[in-house]
């Protein structure tokens, strides 16, 4: 017989090996969708997951969709383990690359090494005046982060969708929503002739490595630690824990936004109604299926970056819809947390005992 | 014996001519970019209708489906391109500097976008279609049938393409009906069920009892539907999701085009050119009337449109006045394309601002 036993203590080795048996049950339940939708499992699934990135040109791909995941996963993850709920990354990359992207196009016609630095600073701004928001309302006035954040998100795109119709249009677009292509001056540089990968990848790892240092190796992230297992003890201990909402929440956007200027200055080049296909959203599942921890992110972002370019390749080559994509992303993390039970419990086989 | 040799080594030759010249044709492969789903029942739907009409001519085709405008819309393309497509159908205004962008990349497939003005490089051609023509039948019968002298029009975004729309219809209905105001709603969408249901009931609570609509979903007419108004079907015919409600629908009819272009590759004689058809070129297919329109207006609807489809009526003949009451066409003529494509002012009769 199998008893169901609570552990004593929460398994280290399974915390991280359940996001591992996340994507293998992600990939045994995707098989049987592909065979009940009457396409061959095998052949579907190496199209979804190593033809997208069987050669050069697709592998940099990956990286150039992991590279926003990575850093909004990254910033979220400041949040989610102090016991902040920021669900609106999606805002602030969107505000982000609108601040970022207004000071691009104030110098649309002007080259000079000094644009892309203070677009870049610009559009790390923008992201954390959005987070401050939700983080300054729940400190001082006690407000759900999670619907303040939510809501702002459809805040910001309306307000892109404002600027790029209005005021800040191309003049010689015939009024099409979008605005002007930036100068060179304010795009990220590209690493190799011919492939998409810019220098945005640098600011992600920039940004594990920092975080790395951060949760592991400072006060600042013991208090984290603290905060997010227990907030009267935190409380007790006497950390100032306004500051610290405060604080994880400006990362958090600055992570966010800055995504938002690798899009715009990276590979589309000019402001439009859909800089982001969801990454603030998408980053979440990133930040849970990496465990909160920097190298986890890493490899979460690379596999969920899979599933966008799985999901084209499929279509194109099997005529499977694209949105099994979403799907599978949905399923990553329904497994996730239907195997997290595991952490808390354990099987146990008893012999019968007559 | 000779003779027969002869004979039998010509008509192998004829064959084989034929064979490879049919190889040649069968062997073009036609790529479909969109936008929505294909199940969308309004833009994406007719585009992959247009797409089953290249399959149906003998002819591969494949499509990705829900391609963001983002950065994603670039690397779709060049897979497309580097898998042996030889012709790129990008269905989306935002697909405009990706399509362009991919396309001097890759000089040897040909490249088609709709609704841009961009054609960079001599494999990119664009083309629309003249959808105000459409609307100036429905204009006409929104004038006709409205009692409340208020008609209802759900808009997506403040682009020329919209409010040449817009003013279409406004001055079709003025003509019939000159008492007629058109209050506008921009939904700030192409395809969103909620908020164009939302900006429809808005609309109707305004004292509207026709409704047109320039998004794509069906949510407007089946809002019609419940409420107890008309409306007009945009892009697919929309009849069956509110028979009461639907007097018409203007149906956006690619196949013909795709087909030609497809063709062109395959004989070799494509080109850049920019397309913008109309009901003339069947492009712009007006649906079945429905019965309860009266006869006298049904003839009549007929007549408009035989008339716009041999170039007797055009849409934006003057005198035409803004609503400031300047005067934007003169008596006598007829709004040329360039103003057509630029137009971003109300005719007189359409209330409010348009949003800046």
């Amino acid at each position: 017989m199998i008893k169901i036993v609570k552990r004593d203590q929460p398994s280290k080795a399974i915390f991280f090996f359940t996001p591992v048996l996340a994507i293998f049950l992600t990939l045994i339940a995707g098989g049987i969708i592909f065979y009940i939708l009457g396409f061959k499992p095998f052949e579907a699934l190496k199209f979804f997951f190593i033809v997208p990135i069987a050669d050069k040109y697709g592998f940099s791909e990956l990286l150039l969709k992991a590279t926003p995941l990575c850093l909004i996963a990254i910033g979220l993850s400041f949040c989610f383990k102090s016991n902040n709920w920021n669900i609106g990354a999606e805002g602030q990359l969107t505000f982000g690359a609108i601040v970022s992207g207004g000071v691009a196009l104030l110098f649309y016609d002007q080259e000079g090494f000094f644009i892309l630095p203070i677009v870049i600073l610009a559009g790390a701004i923008g992201g954390m005046i959005y987070a401050s928001i939700p983080a300054i309302l729940k400190t001082y006035f006690n407000t759900n982060e999670i619907l303040v954040s939510l809501m702002l998100v459809y805040v910001s795109k309306l307000i892109l969708d404002y600027l790029v119709v209005g005021p800040w249009s191309n003049p010689e677009g015939f009024n099409f929503p979008e605005t002007r292509q930036f100068s060179d001056s304010a795009r990220l540089p590209l690493l190799f002739e011919g492939l998409r990968i810019h220098a945005g990848i640098f600011l992600a790892l920039a940004a594990v490595v920092i975080s790395w240092f951060v949760f592991y190796k400072t006060y600042l992230g013991f208090q984290m630690k603290v905060s997010g297992f227990s907030l009267k003890t935190a409380k007790y201990a006497g950390y100032k824990g306004k500051k610290m909402i405060i604080l994880v929440f400006l990362i958090s956007g600055a992570c966010a936004g800055l995504a938002g200027v690798g899009e715009i200055t990276g590979p589309i080049g000019q402001l439009h109604r859909e800089v982001s296909p969801d990454y603030g959203f998408t980053a979440i599942i990133v930040a849970f299926l990496g465990r909160l921890h920097p190298v986890g992110i890493i490899f979460a972002s690379l596999v969920v970056a899979i599933t966008y370019l799985g999901a084209e390749t499929a279509q194109i080559f099997m005529q499977i819809p694209k949105y099994t994509g979403q799907v599978f992303q949905g399923m990553i993390l329904f497994f996730l947390l239907a195997s997290d039970y595991l952490l808390f419990f354990k099987f146990k086989l008893i012999g019968s005992k007559k | 014996m000779h003779k027969f040799l002869i004979r039998s080594f010509v008509s192998s030759l004829v064959l084989l001519f034929t064979l490879t010249v049919a190889a040649v044709a069968k062997d073009v492969k036609a790529a479909f970019v969109y936008i929505g789903p294909t199940g969308d029942h309004g833009w994406t739907y007719q585009h992959d209708v247009g797409r089953k009409a290249v399959e149906a001519a003998g002819f591969k085709t494949t499509y990705v489906e829900g391609v963001p405008e983002s950065a994603d819309a670039e690397r779709v393309l060049r897979q497309l391109a580097n898998s042996g497509h030889d012709i790129i159908f990008t269905t989306s205004f935002g697909y405009m500097n990706p399509t362009n962008k991919v396309a001097k990349e890759f000089p040897n497939v040909k490249f088609e976008h709709a609704t841009g003005y961009k054609r960079e490089h001599p494999n990119v051609a664009t083309y629309a279609a003249r959808f105000y023509e459409g609307r100036t039948i429905l204009g006409t019968i929104a004038g006709t049938m409205t009692k409340s002298n208020v008609i209802g029009y759900v808009a997506s975004f403040p682009i020329p393409e919209v409010i040449r729309g817009i003013n279409s219809f406004t001055l079709a209905a003025q003509k019939v009906n000159p008492n007629i105001k058109t209050k506008i709603v921009w939904a700030f969408t192409w395809y969103d069920p909620g908020k164009e249901a939302e900006a429809a009931k808005a609309l109707i609570d305004q004292g509207a009892d026709v409704i047109a609509q320039h998004t794509d979903s069906t949510a407007i007419v089946q809002m019609a539907e419940k409420a107890g108004v008309y409306a007009f079907g945009q892009a697919s015919d929309m009849d069956k999701f509110a028979p009461k409600a639907v007097l018409t629908s203007v149906e956006n009819n690619w196949g013909p085009y795709y087909v030609d272009r497809v063709k062109a590759v395959a004989n070799g004689t494509w080109n850049q050119k920019d397309t913008w058809h109309g009901i003339g070129d069947g492009m712009v297919v007006i649906s079945g009337l429905d019965s309860q329109m009266p006869s006298d207006l049904q003839a009549k609807v007929k007549k408009l449109q035989a008339d716009l489809a041999s170039g007797k009526v055009h849409s934006f003949t003057g005198p035409i006045y803004d609503q400031k009451g300047n005067l934007m066409v003169a008596e006598g003529k007829t709004a040329d394309d360039g103003m057509l494509a630029g137009m971003m002012t109300y005719v007189k009769g359409v209330e409010g601002d348009i949003p800046k």
